[in-house]
């Protein structure tokens, strides 16, 4: 299977900063790709470079199939993105955003409203369709976000630890949401802090310090380190940072 | 970029607190200014210290009355009354008419009438002395129409404002600042919000061109601070008879060009501020207040500190109000404008060339 995320050595510097020291992976359509590392372990510069946002200093990067110097535009089309700090526009009702995002895709007035209902319909929220984001809980903004993420129906989404905050039952909801789309084959490319989320992942990569030091599957790191929980890993591998 | 814009005004109309600034805010502004902040006198209680009491000293308060500038609460009996007129804070100005004053006049000898002003608000002392000079001249005539020689000879002309409205003065500098404040200001806290928010995160990463953002951010305002700049105009002209003397339609250009330029500052503004508060910060004391201080439409910029008058220079606010002046009241045209649109104009590009600089290289290192 061709890789929809394939990166070769990229390194990123800020000066004489080096946030990813040569990565080298690959992501499979339809993977569950965690992407782990402390706070400051440079996750946020990688994914700005793979959204296309931010140029990489050296290496080979490709999204979607698209290389990320020269086609940086195609790669946006077909990526989707959300992250903790996205809530979607608070004085908007549920469906004005929903106009928005697909709007800003460039879907049709028809595909956005199908999708929209089909979305809502899977969140079994459609009767909530016209409420301003201000009165909506914390947890469905969450979910709704993620709808929207995924509403142009990208080939990769990247979820910037999309559960912050949320309570374990709707993150437990959530979770079901991102396997349900990755059934579809989209690509899940997702960072997070709770160890508990990264056992749910195809396979995970831990970053220390700009490198990876593990990627595998959570059952061969668990193996490898000898240990009982991702949680030991991750903590094994974090101390030995700087 | 049309889902783009409609989703602007839909924030914006469901903003009650934008909302009240967009459309409040200029209706208020020029009722104050044209009301309340007048450079007219209007009424002014003065007091007379007729030493004469003669026809000739009772036709001269007569007339002084007449005019609608002044109201005359007290007659002096006695020179150490003058001051405790003054203390009472009744009076802004006394006038003493000299003994004999129907004798002297009569006698075509020349006589002085004293005017005591209460100077501790000088503006309006002077106003009010000014005002009393025109109408003690204006009776001076009257009485010897035929001397070759009156006793004082001024002849003050005002030209495009014969009555002296302040209103005049004020709508120029009321329309500037409003556009200042809802193109850079508006503009620059709408585009931190979303910053603020994260909601810019996600715009970056969508397939949208930076310029589409941009301009799907400012156009909206582009269209209400339009909107406004025609409503003071209206107000202006209906409320206060205020005249467009020159064309309209170079009035309506010029009028979007300095919107062009504030918006382009608001961007720049939103360019180096994270926070919606930074924003507002940063718009209140790098536009307003220069705005409404250096611009010449609050304190004359003739009267200031030379280095002050070259930072004056460097106001948009200033050339615009020159600008908008000169074709409302002097009907001049492009030709006589070109220096000043020419400097709104490069001040315009500079800041989009700026801000566009800036959001590029937001991009790279972000």
């Amino acid at each position: 299977m061709k890789p929809v995320i394939e990166v070769e050595n990229l390194v990123k510097k800020f000066g004489n900063f080096v946030a990813n020291d040569s990565l080298t992976f690959s992501v499979f359509p339809g993977e569950i790709f965690g992407f782990l590392g402390a706070n400051g372990a440079g996750k946020t510069t990688t994914i700005k470079i793979l959204c296309g946002l931010s140029a990489p200093t050296s290496g080979k990067v490709s999204v979607a199939g698209y290389d990320v110097y020269r086609h940086s535009e195609l790669i946006k089309k077909n990526i989707g993105y959300m992250s903790q700090k996205f809530s979607l526009y608070e004085d908007l009702s549920i469906t004005e955003n929903f106009q928005f995002y697909g709007g800003i895709y460039g879907l049709s007035r028809n595909e956005i409203r199908e999708r929209t209902k089909a979305l809502l319909n899977r969140l079994d929220f459609l009767k909530a369709q016209n409420e301003v984001l201000r009165n909506i809980p914390q947890g469905w903004k969450q979910k709704l976000a993620f709808s929207v993420a995924v509403m142009h129906q990208p080939k990769v989404v990247f979820l910037d630890e999309p559960t912050g905050g949320v309570d374990p039952i709707t993150r437990r909801q959530f979770w079901e949401l991102i396997y349900e789309q990755a059934n579809n084959g989209t690509t899940i490319f997702v960072t997070t802090h709770y160890m508990d989320e990264a056992e749910y992942c195809g396979r995970v990569s831990i970053m220390v310090d700009g490198k990876i030091e593990a990627l595998d599957s959570p059952e061969k790191l668990k193996n490898q380190f000898a240990v009982n929980s991702m949680n030991d890993v991750f903590v094994k591998l974090a101390r030995a940072a700087k | 970029m049309k889902g783009f814009v409609v989703k602007e005004f839909l924030h914006i109309f469901r903003d009650h607190r934008t909302m009240l600034i967009l459309f409040g805010m200029p209706i208020a502004q020029v009722l104050l200014f044209g009301f309340a902040i007048t450079n007219e006198i209007n009424h002014a209680s003065i007091a007379v210290f007729d030493k004469a009491r003669d026809s000739k000293s009772l036709e001269l308060q007569q007339k002084l009355t007449a005019s609608g500038y002044f109201d005359i609460n007290m007659q002096l009996e006695n020179t150490k009354s003058i001051e405790k007129a003054f203390q009472s804070g009744k009076v802004k100005e006394i006038v003493v008419i000299p003994p004999q004053f129907e004798k002297t006049l009569e006698l075509d000898q020349p006589t002085t009438i004293q005017l005591i002003n209460d100077a501790s608000d000088p503006n309006t002392a002077n106003l009010i002395s000014s005002y009393t000079s025109a109408i003690l001249m204006d009776f001076a005539a009257s009485i010897n129409p035929q001397a070759n020689s009156l006793p004082v000879t001024t002849e003050t002309t005002m030209l495009y404002n014969p009555e002296l409205k302040g209103v005049f003065m004020f709508v120029p500098g009321t329309i500037t600042i409003l556009l200042m404040l809802v193109s850079a200001m508006m503009t620059s806290i709408s585009i931190a919000r979303e910053k603020e928010m994260g909601t810019m995160e996600v715009l970056l990463i969508s397939p949208l061109k930076p310029y589409q953002i941009i301009l799907g951010k400012v156009l909206p305002y582009v269209v209400f601070s339009f909107v406004n700049a025609m409503v003071i105009l209206i107000l202006a002209y209906s409320i206060f008879e205020m005249p467009v003397n020159g064309s309209l339609l170079l009035l309506l250009a010029e009028s979007l060009l300095f919107i062009l330029m504030a918006l382009a500052m608001g961007l720049f503004i939103s360019t180096v501020s994270n926070s919606q508060q930074t924003a507002m910060l940063l718009s209140m004391f790098a536009l307003m207040l220069p705005t409404i201080l250096l611009s010449g439409f609050v304190f004359p910029v003739e009267n200031m500190p030379l280095a002050l008058q070259w930072l004056s220079h460097l106001m948009p606010s200033k050339w615009f109000i020159i600008i908008v002046k000169s074709i409302m009241l002097k009907g001049l045209g492009i030709a006589y404008l070109w220096q000043e649109t020419l400097i709104i104009l490069l001040m315009a590009f500079i800041f989009i060339i700026l801000s566009i600089k800036k959001f590029e290289v937001r991009l790279k290192l972000k």
